[in-house]
């Protein structure tokens, strides 16, 4: 296989999969959804043949393609991975086909739009997370909005337009900001001695930390607002309760398990280096209201009364810690936060797989309609206490890995300075036993009441061959997460030292022109 | 090299685990899980006795071995490894855990006869030795906080382990869920301790923290802080005041889990890392005092309320929180050897108590409250005889197991000139023989007050009885490990763990003391009070029987108080629980979240469409209506750029 197109063979084949569904009558709805699978199974072999090969002591960009689009613009099609953008990838391509799996009985309404749908998100999200150029980032920002947009509004629960209507203009909004910072910056790397007007991230590297302190400032906002609507950190996040609960299985499992990435990647990727006086100016805000998200979205999970609902708060929480993890603005807190945003997708994923299992026996997400299913479903029960755990961030699971390496970065940054960022966020970690543990035991202690309960069939195979590889991650990160730590170590690594390097110039007065370090170039 | 298999005697109970829970629905026959359970703890414990014979064999310096299987997490600069370490301390914890452990999974194989989660339960005592093998051995922080969490989970699962069944005003699931969660308040602790401890020093590995820390003088107040942190979560595990509320209600699960986690595991687990860290301690005066406060504190507090319960398990339960006191208040004035001392003959007297009790509750069919028993002693004479070896165990009676230890506790306290936290000690002890003997009277001896027609209470199963003659016997003997230098002894298991304490002995200024009179004084008074305890219990329960019931209505206040447990979950409920929820639902999620984030979220379209009726259509949800905008936006702004 030729390495320099790896990238685009992941990104071509669930889009061809989604072509070659156009071309199928709707009516035969096997063949639609075994195709999905297959073309969706592909991509993710071939993110597992790119995660085997990719080098993980290397901290720059890899598998990189470049090709001139634009060329009067400097805007071209431009992709490369390094280790935070790979794991996103293989998270993804992951995620994907078990989402599909999930949903193979309970969408049966416009079979062929919903697969066709899955497929040009999965598309959209993998491009995000390999775009090198800000017009191609932008535009596959832009089009993954579409079809989680019908995802919602077509598959989605009762009030589901007043959902995808919120979750777009929410994201539009922050979106629109973006492009406009965009092309501010392109348009100053053209003021430059000797510059162009170009799109290209690797350029703007380079051109970026030397802008004034103000406009920075500006460019640094419209960005972090963007990306923290999608995060979405405290107080952005209202849109993403109704989006969960209205949305499909497989939707609510795209949205927490990848889309909400989208926006921590955002920060990591075009925040910190592109503007790294601005990140120290706001790097103590911005931890706190991740510390205020730990605890408020865990506090509001407590008292949910619908399953789903309560899952889509504690994203709020965890993804607060990924957040506190990226801006302690050290090793322990980006590896940490790197490793959550996995860890979140895997947890939170299987939640919502399991909250969706239940919903289609019973119609309901409402805990208070059940109790006592330890009895009916002992196995259902098994893996919703392993989940759970993990969620919980027990250690020799996933969740604690990450959780522990953010917290001890906050404590430890140099930076943040102040060690109640970590104390305060560590309390989440005894919020989250209170709301996820309450809730099991009302869904599944007690004894069996409800006479609509007792009759309920436990996981079939297909629930088994959804949940099973997504558990044995939650497993294999917990006790051995080096296989994944160890491949976005360097990067993360030349990531710090970049922003410190700046800071450090700072420091001495030579703010006006600050040289990134060259090794942050395309080969 | 037997410490090699160190790797093998602690994953066994974890391939146990994975055996009976995978599979354990399908296995049909109880011998074979039950078995399959109890063998690989009583493999790890044969291994454990290997290992501890061949350091006997060699020279102190040569006892202490790492032995690192995998690398666990690294990022930046920390790196911590799945490394057991086996030394002194940690061999003498591990043989309490797999010895005692596998008693009790013996005695379980008859106590659970029938039970539809035979395979289950099984499975969860595996994990749970599992979890505390790695708590013990582990040769860094966060492998023990791995266990630590580990045995948390484990109580979780078998506190609920009977889902369905009702427990005190509420479920079994009330129980394991308040077990869980104020573990984690303290596990918050300990996090916040290990922060402070890879701040300070860069690393998580015991023994480069420690000897870090040996150069270091006493008084640094972020040790003080470190330790005291570390110490929340030692109140947690171990039930200490102020997070002692789970241990009560712990007794919700089937009686052989009470036992495992009263006497060989889990609570023990905060004395072992407050004795592990006895380096850190040693450097914090202020903690170490804080400790012996809140232990001696915790011990009379429980035995008060020890004195007037019902429920045959609920006094053993008061009656671990207030010994682990005791284990507290020994670490606190530096008697670290003296608290791990107690720790062994608690897991033995203990575990026979609890295991008795289980015998008297099966047979009497599940009922648990004194006042419906009397006169089993004839019913159940291998139960009595061993209840009684434990009860005059605990309550201090030489030359049985708990005397030594305690009057250890004691007498170092007193010599350490912490006299007014003594005489606490002094009256627990007094108290505990008292509600003990107050227990086996009421329970064993006078009349039967159940009913004799429909009640025919025999005699344990074999499974059953073996373990509590094999833990009566360790109750007896136990104690001659510590027999202290002025009854003549070596204080063998002192001496034993003398070079883990070195360090921590030497920053205390602490050196073996000359046998003097008085400690032959205190000893008597110990004795004396005891006996004076054990006295009072039965004339009071057996002859005088009116004199409880004249002396509570007397005094009712005092009585409800200790009866109602000074009404502590009351309390948590009222100022900690219950305004958190309040607040949550009725002002962040109703008010914040949906009124005002909201309202300012849809506010603004509303606001637009007050001006131009086109923005009407923002909330039709016709996408082309958002795109159109967007398009018009970006040529704006592009327009805006190009003339700029």
């Amino acid at each position: 296989m030729n390495e320099h197109l790896l990238l685009s063979t992941v990104l071509l084949i669930p889009l061809a999969g989604a072509i070659a569904i156009a071309f199928i009558g709707s009516e035969s709805k096997n063949l639609i959804k075994m195709l999905g699978m297959g073309f969706s199974l592909a991509a993710f072999v071939v993110s597992v043949y790119i995660f085997v090969v990719f080098d993980g002591s290397n901290p720059n960009m890899q598998f990189v393609e470049f090709k001139e689009w634009i060329p009067s613009l400097h805007v071209s099609y431009h992709l490369g991975i390094d280790g935070m953008s790979l794991l996103l990838v293989v998270l993804t391509t992951f995620l994907t086909p078990i989402s599909l799996l999930a949903s193979w009985e309970s969408v049966q309404n416009k079979l062929k739009g919903f697969i066709i749908s899955m497929l040009v998100l999965e598309v959209g999200t993998l491009g995000v997370f390999m775009a090198l150029d800000m017009f191609l980032f932008y535009v596959f920002w832009e089009a993954m909005l579409i079809p989680m947009y019908f995802i919602i509004g077509i598959w989605g629960g009762q009030d589901r337009i007043y959902a995808a209507v919120k979750f777009f203009l929410y994201t539009m909004f922050g979106s629109l900001l973006m492009l406009v910072a965009i092309l501010w910056l392109s348009y100053y790397a053209s003021e430059q001695p000797g510059g162009y007007f170009t799109t290209n991230l690797m350029e703007l590297y380079k051109v970026a930390p030397s802008i004034p302190m103000d406009i920075q400032t500006w460019m640094f906002l419209a960005f972090a607002l963007s990306f923290c609507i999608k995060v979405p950190l405290f107080p952005l996040h209202t849109w993403l309760p109704d989006a969960h609960v209205q949305a499909p299985t497989a939707g609510s499992v795209i949205l927490a398990g990848v889309l909400l990435k989208m926006g921590t990647y955002g920060l990591v990727r075009f925040c910190l280096p592109l503007f790294p006086y601005a990140t120290f100016e706001f790097m103590p805000y911005l931890a706190g209201l991740a510390v205020v998200g730990i605890i408020y979205g865990a506090l509001v999970s407590i008292v949910q009364p619908d399953m789903k609902k309560l899952v889509a708060y504690s994203s709020v929480s965890h993804l607060g810690f990924v957040v506190l993890g990226i801006f302690a603005l050290n090793q322990e807190g980006m590896q940490g936060g790197i490793i959550q945003m996995i860890n979140h997708g895997l947890s939170t994923g299987a939640l919502f797989l399991l909250v969706g299992m239940i919903y289609d026996r019973r119609h309901t997400r409402m805990i208070k309609d059940f109790g006592g299913l330890a009895k009916s479903m002992p196995v259902y029960a098994a893996f919703f206490m392993i989940v759970m755990l993990s969620s919980v961030g027990l250690p020799g699971l996933n969740g604690f890995v990450g959780e522990f390496l953010i917290l001890l970065g906050a404590f430890k940054s140099q930076l943040l300075a102040n060690r109640w960022f970590a104390i305060l966020g560590a309390s989440g970690v005894v919020l989250a036993a209170v709301y996820l543990l309450w809730s099991y035991q009302r869904m599944f202690f007690g004894k069996l009441e409800n006479p609509e309960n007792r009759n309920l069939k436990d996981m079939n195979l297909r629930e088994w061959v959804v949940l099973v590889p997504v558990i044995l991650f939650i497993v294999w990160i917990g006790i051995y997460p080096s296989t994944f730590l160890s491949k976005s170590e360097a990067s993360t690594k030349q990531l710090i030292q970049q922003i410190h390097d700046a800071r450090r110039g700072a420091q001495v007065g030579t703010a006006e022109r600050i040289a990134v370090p060259e090794s942050r170039t395309i080969e | 090299m037997p410490f090699q298999l160190i790797s093998i005697a602690v994953f066994l109970p974890l391939v146990g685990f994975l055996i009976n829970g995978l599979l354990g629905s399908r296995i049909k026959s109880e011998k074979a899980i039950g078995v399959i359970g109890s063998a690989t703890v009583g493999i790890s414990f044969v291994i454990a006795c290997a290992m501890f014979f061949d350091m006997l064999g060699s020279p102190p310096e040569e006892r202490s071995h790492i032995i690192e299987i995998f690398k666990w997490i690294a990022a930046g600069s920390l790196n911590v490894s799945f490394a057991y370490q086996i030394d002194q301390l940690s061999i003498l914890m591990m043989l309490i855990v797999t010895g005692v452990g596998f008693l009790i999974h013996v005695y379980s194989i008859g106590y659970m006869h029938g039970d539809p989660g035979f395979w289950r339960f099984f499975a969860y005592l595996n994990l749970f030795i599992f979890a505390m093998l790695n708590l013990i051995m582990a040769d860094n922080f966060l492998l023990l906080f791995l266990g630590w969490e580990g045995v948390g989970l484990c109580s979780y699962l078998l506190i609920g382990f009977w889902y369905d069944r009702k427990f005190d005003k509420g479920t079994t699931g009330d129980a394991a869920k308040k077990a869980f969660i104020v573990n984690r308040i303290g596990d918050f602790g300990f996090l916040i301790g290990m922060f402070l401890i890879f701040e300070m020093f860069g690393t998580l590995t015991f023994k480069d923290v420690f000897t870090q820390a040996s150069t270091l003088s006493v008084g640094n107040t972020t040790i003080m802080w470190m330790t005291l942190a570390l110490f929340l979560g030692a109140t947690g595990k171990s039930a200490q005041i102020p997070l002692f509320v789970w241990l009560p209600d712990a007794m919700a699960g089937p009686t052989p889990v009470s036992a495992l986690i009263h006497a060989a595991t889990m609570v023990t687990a905060g004395i072992y890392m407050v004795a592990r860290c006895a380096v850190l301690f040693a450097l914090a005066p202020t903690t170490l005092m804080v400790v012996a406060i809140v232990g001696a504190t915790t011990a009379l507090f429980a035995a008060s309320i020890g004195l007037v319960q019902n429920d045959i398990k609920k006094v053993l339960a008061y009656s671990t929180i207030s010994q682990l006191g005791y284990m507290f208040l020994a670490l606190g004035v530096g008697a670290f050897a003296a608290g791990l001392f107690h720790v062994m003959t608690h897991a033995f007297f203990k575990a026979l108590l609890f295991l008795g009790s289980g015998a008297v509750i099966h047979a009497m069919h599940d009922e648990q409250d004194i006042q419906k028993m009397g006169g089993l002693k004839s019913h159940l004479p291998i139960t009595y005889k061993t209840f009684l070896v434990g009860t005059l165990a605990i309550a201090g009676i030489p030359p049985l197991a708990g005397f030594f230890s305690k009057d250890e506790i004691l007498w170092k306290a007193f010599s350490g000139g912490y006299w007014p936290l003594w005489v606490m000690g002094l009256i627990g002890a007094g108290l505990t023989a008292f509600y003990m003997f107050r227990l086996l009277s009421l329970t064993f001896e006078g009349k039967p007050r159940w009913d004799q027609h429909h009640l025919h209470p025999h005699e344990a199963p074999k499974t059953m009885a073996v373990p509590l003659i094999v833990l009566a016997g360790l109750s007896v003997v136990g104690g001659f490990v510590g027999i202290p230098h002025s009854l003549g002894g070596g204080n063998a298991i002192e001496q034993w763990l003398d070079p883990v304490f070195e360090v921590a002995n030497r920053k205390m200024f602490l050196t073996p003391h000359a046998v003097v009179p008085l400690e032959y004084v205190l000893m008597i008074a110990s004795v004396l009070v005891a006996l004076a305890g054990i006295w009072l219990a039965r004339t009071w329960y057996l002859k005088k029987t009116e004199v409880p019931e004249q002396l509570a209505s007397r005094n009712r206040g005092v009585y409800n108080l200790f009866l109602n447990k000074y009404k502590v979950d009351e309390l948590y409920d009222a100022i900690i629980v219950n305004p958190i929820l309040k607040t949550s639902e009725m002002f962040l999620w109703k008010v914040f979240d949906v009124k005002i984030i909201d309202g300012i979220v849809n506010g603004i379209p509303r606001l637009i469409g007050m001006f131009s009726g086109v923005a009407r259509k923002i909330q039709t949800g016709v996408t082309q209506n958002y795109a159109l905008a967007f398009v018009l936006g970006v040529v704006l702004i592009l327009g805006f750029l190009i003339t700029k």
